[in-house]
């Protein structure tokens, strides 16, 4: 009977005997790290969208608040997408001619909702309400970066589990006081861990085990 | 199926004779464990076959999944009975009168959710201070009046309700954007602006006074 493997197969089979821990360590590794990448998360990548709103502008330049636009962040899930009413509110008369704003104004005039490009979008098994976390003191900027300096839209979280856990395991690391939440140059105190274990106490959070239990946020 | 038993079959043959074996289905047997990496392709988990808050709907006109409430459609509980409360004007019609008491009860902490709201809602265009000086106002918007000024001293709180409520003049209107409770508070924190500006120095508390002596320093 000929041989069934060819000599090259030695080879083979040493290098796997060698590699078999690096090279799998290595492959998980790279999975792991495809996993993460904005490539794959969409982190840091500006949407195109329909109309060039700078939040630089509007926020950081004019300093609105984000409930203005955003009204129902703190009673809803959703944060509330402006009607294009609101942008009416000034842009009636600001800009009015900038052509620019010409699918705002078609979209006022022929009651059209203007199609945004969703940015922020977790997967449909998650559980997520925007007025919970306002209304216990985490902050629109410690998930949402610093707007005020986008002039696209892009989000700075991955919006992947472990990213999430970061702070249900550790929320007394980003706690604010109630009337910060909105403020986008807040910065962690530097006993921002005494602070926040006092705020975490007197918002009732909830313990760790409750925050990081699964059915919290699959339900 | 005649054709995978051929293949094999003539893959077997070259197996079984002498000289250089393939070594293709070795390296299938080798990729096999990782299978698993071609199953992460679908979507079906994170994309459910239901819509989320604003989403696009190919199947109503305007292209929008949320649907509005039919018009006069009341939520249980949500029956605006109290005039005054919701419109800000007593009776209905030509007939109606601006109110000039509070419908609500008002104490700091509504003083400070009408600060809160103010400052949110209404000093984009409105100032701060009420002096009428707000961003939106400097990139051009027409400038309101001050909220200091005789005529709103005078005005019945009624007055403001209802501007919030259906705009005035070249003010558009925030019943979107404020619930009715936050447009009292509102009102109630317009009062405080009002008096903190046109306040007699004689009337300031003590404390109050000496801060203001000092150069209004905190």
């Amino acid at each position: 009977m000929p041989q069934i493997f060819h000599q090259s197969t030695n080879t083979i089979a040493k290098v796997s005997i060698f590699g078999a821990v690096f090279i799998g360590a290595a492959l998980l590794f790279v999975i792991a790290e495809f996993n993460r990448s904005s490539y794959y998360t969409q982190a840091f990548v500006a949407r195109p969208q329909p109309v060039q709103f700078s939040h630089k502008h509007h926020v950081g330049d004019d300093g609105i608040d984000c409930r203005y636009c955003h009204t129902t962040v703190e009673t809803s899930a959703s944060a509330g997408m402006p009607s294009t009413k609101t942008c009416m509110n000034c842009h009636s008369q600001i800009w009015a001619n900038s052509p620019y704003l010409e699918p705002v104004r078609a979209s006022f005039r022929d009651e059209k909702p203007i199609g945004w490009v969703r940015v922020h979008d977790l997967p449909d098994f998650v559980y997520f309400n925007h007025s919970i976390h306002v209304n216990k003191g985490v902050g629109c900027s410690t998930c949402h970066g610093a707007v005020d300096n986008m002039p696209l839209m892009y989000q700075v979280a991955s919006l992947q589990m472990e990213w999430c856990l970061q702070c249900h395991r550790n929320p007394e690391a980003v706690l604010r006081p109630k009337d910060q939440i909105f403020n986008m140059q807040w910065q962690a105190p530097a006993n921002q861990k005494e602070v926040g274990a006092q705020l975490a106490k007197s918002y009732n959070i909830r313990s760790t085990a409750v925050l990081t239990s699964c059915s919290t946020c699959h339900r | 199926m005649l054709r995978l038993k051929e293949k094999v079959e003539r893959q077997t043959a070259k197996m079984a004779a002498p000289g250089r074996a393939s070594t293709g289905p070795l390296v299938l047997v080798f990729l096999l464990p990782f299978a698993f990496l071609l199953s992460g392709c679908r979507q079906d988990m994170q994309d459910q076959p239901r819509y989320e808050a604003y989403e696009r709907s190919e199947f109503f006109d305007n292209r929008m999944a949320s649907r509005p409430p039919v018009e006069g459609t009341v939520a249980r509980g949500s029956l605006r009975e109290n005039a005054a409360l919701y419109t800000g004007k007593t009776g209905t019609g030509p007939q109606a009168q601006l109110v000039d008491t509070m419908p609500i009860e008002v104490n700091e902490q509504i003083i400070r959710r009408g600060q809160e709201r103010f400052n949110a809602y209404c000093a984009v265009c409105h100032g701060m201070t009420g002096k009428g000086d707000g961003m939106v106002v400097r990139r051009g918007f027409r400038a309101p009046p001050p909220l200091t000024n005789d005529r709103l001293m005078e005005a019945p709180v009624g007055h403001f309700f209802d501007v919030m409520t259906n705009g005035f003049g070249a003010m558009p209107d925030y019943a979107a954007q404020v619930s009715p409770e936050d447009r009292w508070a509102i009102v109630a924190y317009i009062r405080a602006l009002q008096l903190s500006q046109r306040a007699p120095i004689a009337e300031l508390p003590p404390d109050a006074r000496q801060k203001l002596e000092a150069g209004g320093q905190k």
